[in-house]
């Protein structure tokens, strides 16, 4: 049954794929495919690099979301929750003017190191955090992100680079092509990876007490857990932007319906997560057609009204 | 070596009572007012002194409004960390000057006239509060809960601007810039009038309410249990909080640590736990940042657009290291 | 007096009081008692007007608390939760004065500051009148709470848990003074409390709760039988008689 419906879930999302293959500015057919040879470049150089960008960082940003949820033993906390996205954009921003013609993967490395300082001190604030109620950890986190923001801003006003920076920042898939996109496969090694160590992570979602207890080495799991997510959270914002709730909403979504076995719940994640961002990213092409509104954006708005809804819900769901 | 004539200034200040604590603070105000009127004074006389006039006017308003508001909000959700904009203000602010250009183009009358736009972004955003708060509270929403539904809209806000952003042409986006940044030299004098009348208006009734804000730091039970009609009040002290924060914003745009180290350093110094001292200390402290602020900027690093965004900077990390040092909201 | 007329109060769809009705005269102590989620607190809460009732009404000397103005209220019932949280750095004088609130809406008259001395002696804190809050003992802080709403001059005083967290000692001293209270100042007393030995010993009259339903009122000697405990709190309970004084032994 449960088999089923990941192959009925599949099914969808391939169905969203093709779509996403086929659709933009200039659509494709098959007819096309035979008969013009510009359509099938268009399809290589830039409509299949586009669509595997968007299920990649959608399934890596959706897990990324399920460890962050494990290691802080909360579920309202998400990459962007944690400072992690607003610190590699800081990263971004300062190798910029530092090095402006610095090669992707030094952005790319500087981005997941302030990634990985931004969650660090997250993770310190928390410990410090005398009352961890389930809802002061998410407010934290937000509150640590905007001051992570106000830093950006404040150098970005600086340097003139504010639009550049908002530009960086909204979660765009437009501008992913052949040779730009190539990073993308790394984050998704590493959701793979995650699978393969799923347990380590639901041990040490249990608390430290309870892992080391187990005999689970914790720290190295924070640690390991830290740096996937700095990694991810660094990779996907060079390459494409922030990408705001998608980690947030998907697990809960998936652990709402199916409980909370984190090994078996990362491929319905993954799915999901991947799915949602091309959906996003296909709404954002149509609806102006033909110009484009970053998928980024259109996760923002959906996700705050998802999250609202689920705050809210809980509400209504714990007093009944 | 610094610090030991501090120390000992701080030691004579501790035995000061309250009152007299007031009266030193309104001191080194009207020090920071008179310097900030007469330092490095050039050029056409009747020009640069109304200019500065009017700049310290909006300051004194803005002070004002972000210290009370800021006092205000955190006696009613009874912690000393979390700010007004927390609940999403300063991104609804954002998002209705960038839906005025989005919608209206850079040029539109609606939004060459100060005082229109003044007028309708202070009741969008004093509406938006009152219907987001009366919602919340009717469901008797826990404090955690209606703080990160607020953050929540503010992201939405944000994302919503985002989104719009993205489709402005560069000229309208340095226009838009323009307003939310810096806009400290901007504000129409007859804007200022008028706030001025607004800020006034909302210190006469938070002053009469002084003595209920103690009872109110109490918390709930025990207000109520002292005959204190906890959600009126609470619902009405939001609403002033709102048009405060409506006031500020619109003179001089998003300012989220002003009002936060404004009343940190007001719980420190003023030598009470009642508002009838914080409150004043509050507000004065609010002004000497501003002030001082732009005083050093100007004259001493020549950075004389920059202050909101300085404050925000210094305001932020202090906001940090504070959640480090404490450990709790 | 306190006129309880069928009361209901639901947690969505879970009803938490159903159908409690009963009559308090005026003076002396009375106890509610029962198990963990027997709705005493929220009981407390509604009498006290903290909670809104679903349906029925509670009057306190003729008054509707659902509609009689807060501060008039105030004159008449105070009530202390067990837990007072807030970030106000306060000391022992500032949060007695508070009770003087109703009367004075904070500008303390020379009376006033006379009631407020007269609380604080009456629960020996004046020593420790300049002290802050936080600087004080669990039962140091609980007595400052008490003198409070002793010093808010209420007929009715209601007490939500008074010996939460406090030792034998503190305990049997808090007691004393509820008592004294009670009989020196005429304040009429309701208590939450859940040691059944420290009801007995202190009440007039003992009301005992089980799943929001009222099932036993009476006086300490009908409540301490073991077929009324029992049935209270699913556990056999055996009365000694000690002293004159009957005492409930259910430990092992």
């Amino acid at each position: 049954m449960r088999f089923l419906a990941f192959l009925l879930a599949l099914v969808l999302v391939s169905l969203l794929t093709v779509s996403s293959l086929v659709v933009g500015s200039n659509s494709i057919g098959i007819m096309q495919l035979l008969a013009d040879p510009a359509a099938w470049d268009l399809l290589i150089l830039s409509r299949i690099p586009r669509t595997v960008a968007l299920l990649l960082c959608g399934m890596a940003m959706s897990v990324c979301g399920l460890i962050m949820q494990m290691l802080t033993q909360n579920r309202y906390v998400e990459p962007a929750t944690a400072g992690a996205v607003q610190s590699a954009g800081l990263g971004i921003l300062i190798i910029t003017i530092l090095w402006p013609a610095a090669p992707v993967l030094a952005r790319m490395g500087f981005a997941s190191f302030f990634s990985l300082l931004g969650t660090g001190l997250f993770l310190l604030i928390l410990q410090r955090l005398s009352l961890r109620a389930t809802l002061i950890v998410p407010l934290v986190g937000i509150m640590l992100g905007a001051v992570i923001s106000a830093v950006t801003v404040f150098i970005a006003v600086r340097f003139d680079l504010l639009q550049s920076l908002a530009a960086w920042t909204s979660g765009d898939f437009s501008g992913v092509m052949k040779g730009r996109y190539e990073l993308l496969w790394l984050v998704g090694a590493l959701t793979l990876l995650t699978y393969f160590v799923a347990d380590r992570f639901a041990v040490a979602g249990m608390g430290r007490e309870f892992a080391v207890n187990l005999g689970l080495n914790y720290r190295r799991v924070m640690l390991l857990g830290m740096s996937i997510v700095a990694i991810v959270s660094g990779v996907v914002v060079v390459v494409i932007g922030a990408l705001p709730f998608l980690g947030l909403i998907v697990p809960n979504i998936v652990s709402l319906i199916l409980g909370d076995n984190v090994r078996r719940n990362i491929p319905w994640i993954a799915l999901l997560g991947g799915g949602i961002v091309v959906a996003c990213d296909l709404t954002g092409r149509l609806l102006v057609h033909p110009f484009e509104i970053p998928a980024g954006s259109i996760l923002g708005v959906i996700g705050a009204v998802v999250f609202l809804f689920v705050i809210l819900r809980e509400q209504i769901y714990v007093r009944s | 070596m610094l610090f030991a004539p501090l120390a000992r200034a701080g030691q004579f200040v501790a035995t000061f009572t309250p009152l007299k604590r007031l009266v030193c603070f309104a001191a080194v105000l009207g020090l920071l007012a008179m310097l900030f009127m007469t330092v490095k004074l050039t050029g056409n006389m009747n020009y640069v002194l109304p200019r500065r006039g009017w700049m310290l006017a909006t300051m004194l308003l803005v002070g004002i409004a972000a210290g009370v508001a800021t006092v205000l909000f955190q006696t009613i959700s009874n912690n000393r960390i979390l700010t007004p904009a927390v609940m999403g203000f300063e991104a609804l602010f954002v998002l209705i000057q960038t839906s005025v250009i989005f919608f209206m183009g850079a040029d539109s009358s609606f939004y060459s006239s100060p005082l229109i736009r003044f007028v309708c972004e202070s009741l969008i955003m004093t509406g938006f509060a009152v219907l987001l708060y009366r919602w919340l509270f009717a469901a008797n929403t826990d404090l955690h809960r209606l703080l990160l539904v607020g953050l929540v809209f503010g992201i939405l806000f944000t994302s919503l601007s985002n989104l719009m952003q993205r489709m402005l042409m560069p000229t309208e986006f340095d226009v838009l810039q323009g307003r939310l940044f810096a806009r400290l030299t901007l504000p129409h004098p007859q804007l200022i009038m008028i706030s001025a009348l607004v800020v006034l208006v909302v210190c006469i009734i938070v002053w009469r309410m002084r003595y209920a804000f103690d009872v109110l730091a109490l918390g709930r039970d025990a207000a109520t249990g002292l005959g204190l009609n906890y959600r009126k009040t609470v619902t009405r002290i939001l609403l002033l909080i709102a048009v405060l924060v409506s006031v500020s914003t619109a003179l001089i745009g998003p300012l989220t640590f002003l009002g936060f180290m404004a009343a940190i350093l007001a719980y420190q110094l003023a030598g009470s736990y009642q508002h009838r001292f914080v409150l004043p200390a509050a507000a004065i402290l609010g002004v000497c940042f501003l002030a001082g602020g732009q005083l050093i900027l100007e004259h001493v690093l020549s950075m004389a657009g920059a202050l909101t965004v300085v404050i925000e900077f210094i305001g932020g990390s202090l906001f940090l290291l504070l959640l480090l040092k404490r450990g709790r909201l | 007096m306190i006129e309880v007329s069928q009361l209901n109060k639901f947690y969505g769809n879970k009803q938490v009081i159903k159908d409690v009705s009963f009559t308090l005269s005026a003076g002396g102590i009375t106890s509610i008692i029962g198990p963990n989620g027997a709705g005493k607190s929220t009981l407390l809460s509604l009498i006290s007007r903290l909670l809104p009732a679903d349906s029925g009404s509670v009057r306190v000397d003729g008054m509707n608390v659902a509609t009689t103005p807060g501060p008039q209220l105030a004159k008449r019932l105070s009530v202390l939760r067990q837990e007072n949280h807030f970030v106000s750095r306060l000391t022992v004088k500032d949060l007695v004065s508070f009770g003087r609130y109703p009367y004075s809406q904070g500008r303390l008259t020379v009376e006033d500051h006379e009631k407020v001395n007269a609380a604080m002696a009456f629960l020996d804190l004046q020593v420790l009148q300049h002290r802050f809050l936080d600087q004080l003992s669990g039962g140091q802080r609980q007595r400052a709470f008490v003198a409070m709403v002793l010093c808010q001059e209420t007929d009715y005083v209601l007490l939500d848990e008074p010996l939460n967290n406090l030792d034998m000692q503190h305990s049997v001293a808090m007691m004393k003074q509820i008592r004294r209270a009670a009989d020196e100042l005429q304040r009429t007393v309701v208590l939450v409390i859940h040691d059944i030995n420290f009801a007995a010993a202190y009440s007039d009259r003992i009301l005992a709760m089980k799943n929001g339903q009222l099932i036993f009122d009476g006086s300490p000697q009908t409540i301490m039988t073991p077929q009324v405990l029992e049935q209270v709190f699913n556990l056999p309970v055996q009365i000694e008689q000690i002293n004159g004084q009957p005492v409930a032994v259910y430990y092992r």
